[in-house]
């Protein structure tokens, strides 16, 4: 199978930490994967260097073969853990900003998940509440055919109902051969809708494997493992 | 109809077995199609890859068969499915048997409580 992400010996070190030390990682294309870590552990140091907004103190990374530039920029939908979007914005003007934006981008798909949700076009974002404000660049994250999709914690703000929603958002509309990488720690939660886990630790990376092969190992889910293996 | 999955198990494991049920309960009938594996992903709300492997175990068994062009069948095979529900009722009923006997119950008793347990349902 062919590979859509790949990190060779992937260093990032800051001038007083080490964020992320000899990662190496293949990811294939169709996959839908956990990136899973505490707090402080790499995750989004890891997302960030994918997408090209840091660059590696050392090592590669490519995806689809390419170094992060403006081809994998193309086909990278990446979902920050803090939004970039202005807040005085409309949704429907941010709905025709990201369809200027990206060739790939699917309005109808968008209005109709928006309509789902109950989200108002005419409403601005600074009127929203955070876990509504989320939503609205999930669905817009989603709503593009790229072949990598990049969530840091995608889920974090919004209630049960809607996290369900957003998930079953999340395997629905990715095609199969794209993937999607969601970064997060909220774990039970999205445990069903992964096929491998990746566990990342004081920048390094634990463990790789599998949803159903923790499963069947070590007969625990992948949280109860995870709160094993980072237990405080 | 609904899907419940526990955490401790494989997850693939528990769809083979809640779509044996399906189709033993006739709620997917002998020859009839199934839904398609990203359809039935969703309604699980399970990983598509996950679902397909499930698939594949459940056409490995004989249960399913697909057609290239047409789609995912239930088997044409009546004794087929009575097999596997033979196969079900005797390791629950086993099962059943072993919780008892941990909990003290002889043979009689257990034949009594079963009795009893009938004429409550009628």
């Amino acid at each position: 199978m062919e590979n859509i992400l790949e990190c060779k010996a992937l260093r990032k070190a800051f001038p007083d930490c080490v964020a992320l030390d000899s990662i190496d990682l293949s990811i294939n294309k169709g996959k839908v994967v956990g990136l899973l870590g505490p707090n402080g552990s790499g995750k989004s140091t890891l997302i960030k260097l994918i997408n090209g907004l840091m660059t590696p103190t050392g090592g590669d990374v490519l995806i689809d073969n390419m170094e992060p530039g403006i081809e994998t920029k193309r086909i990278i939908s990446y979902l920050p853990e803090r939004t970039y979007l202005n807040d005085w914005m409309k949704v429907k003007d941010i709905l025709t900003y990201f369809k200027d934006f990206y060739n790939d981008f699917d309005l109808i798909r968008a209005k109709d998940m928006m309509n789902k949700l109950s989200i108002n076009e005419n409403d601005r974002l600074k009127t929203m509440s955070k876990g509504t404000k989320e939503k609205v660049q999930l669905i817009l994250v989603m709503s593009r055919d790229a072949s990598l999709y990049l969530l840091d914690e995608p889920i974090g703000g919004v209630d049960p109902a809607t996290r369900d929603y957003i998930l079953d958002t999340i395997i629905g509309n990715y095609n199969e051969n794209a993937t999607v990488i969601i970064a997060t720690h909220l774990i039970s939660d999205v445990e069903k809708i992964l096929d491998d886990v990746i566990f990342i630790n004081k920048g390094k990376i634990e463990l790789v494997s599998t949803v159903d092969d923790i499963r069947e190992k070590e007969n625990k889910s992948v949280d109860a493992l995870f709160r094993e293996v980072f237990k405080c | 109809m609904s899907w419940i999955l526990d955490d401790n198990r494989p997850i693939y494991i528990q769809l083979v077995e809640q779509i044996q049920m399906m189709i033993i309960t006739g709620f997917y009938p002998l020859e009839s199609k199934l839904p398609s594996v990203r359809d039935m992903a969703s309604e699980a709300s399970v990983n598509p890859n996950t679902m397909q492997r499930a698939f594949a175990q459940l056409e490995a068994e004989g249960l399913l068969y697909s057609d290239r062009t047409k789609g995912r069948f239930v088997t044409k095979d009546k004794e087929k499915i009575m097999k596997i529900k033979n196969e079900l009722a005797i390791s629950d009923t086993k099962n059943y048997i072993k919780k008892m006997k941990e909990l003290g119950c002889d043979k009689n008793q257990i034949e009594n409580l079963i009795d009893a347990a009938m004429k409550e349902e009628q």
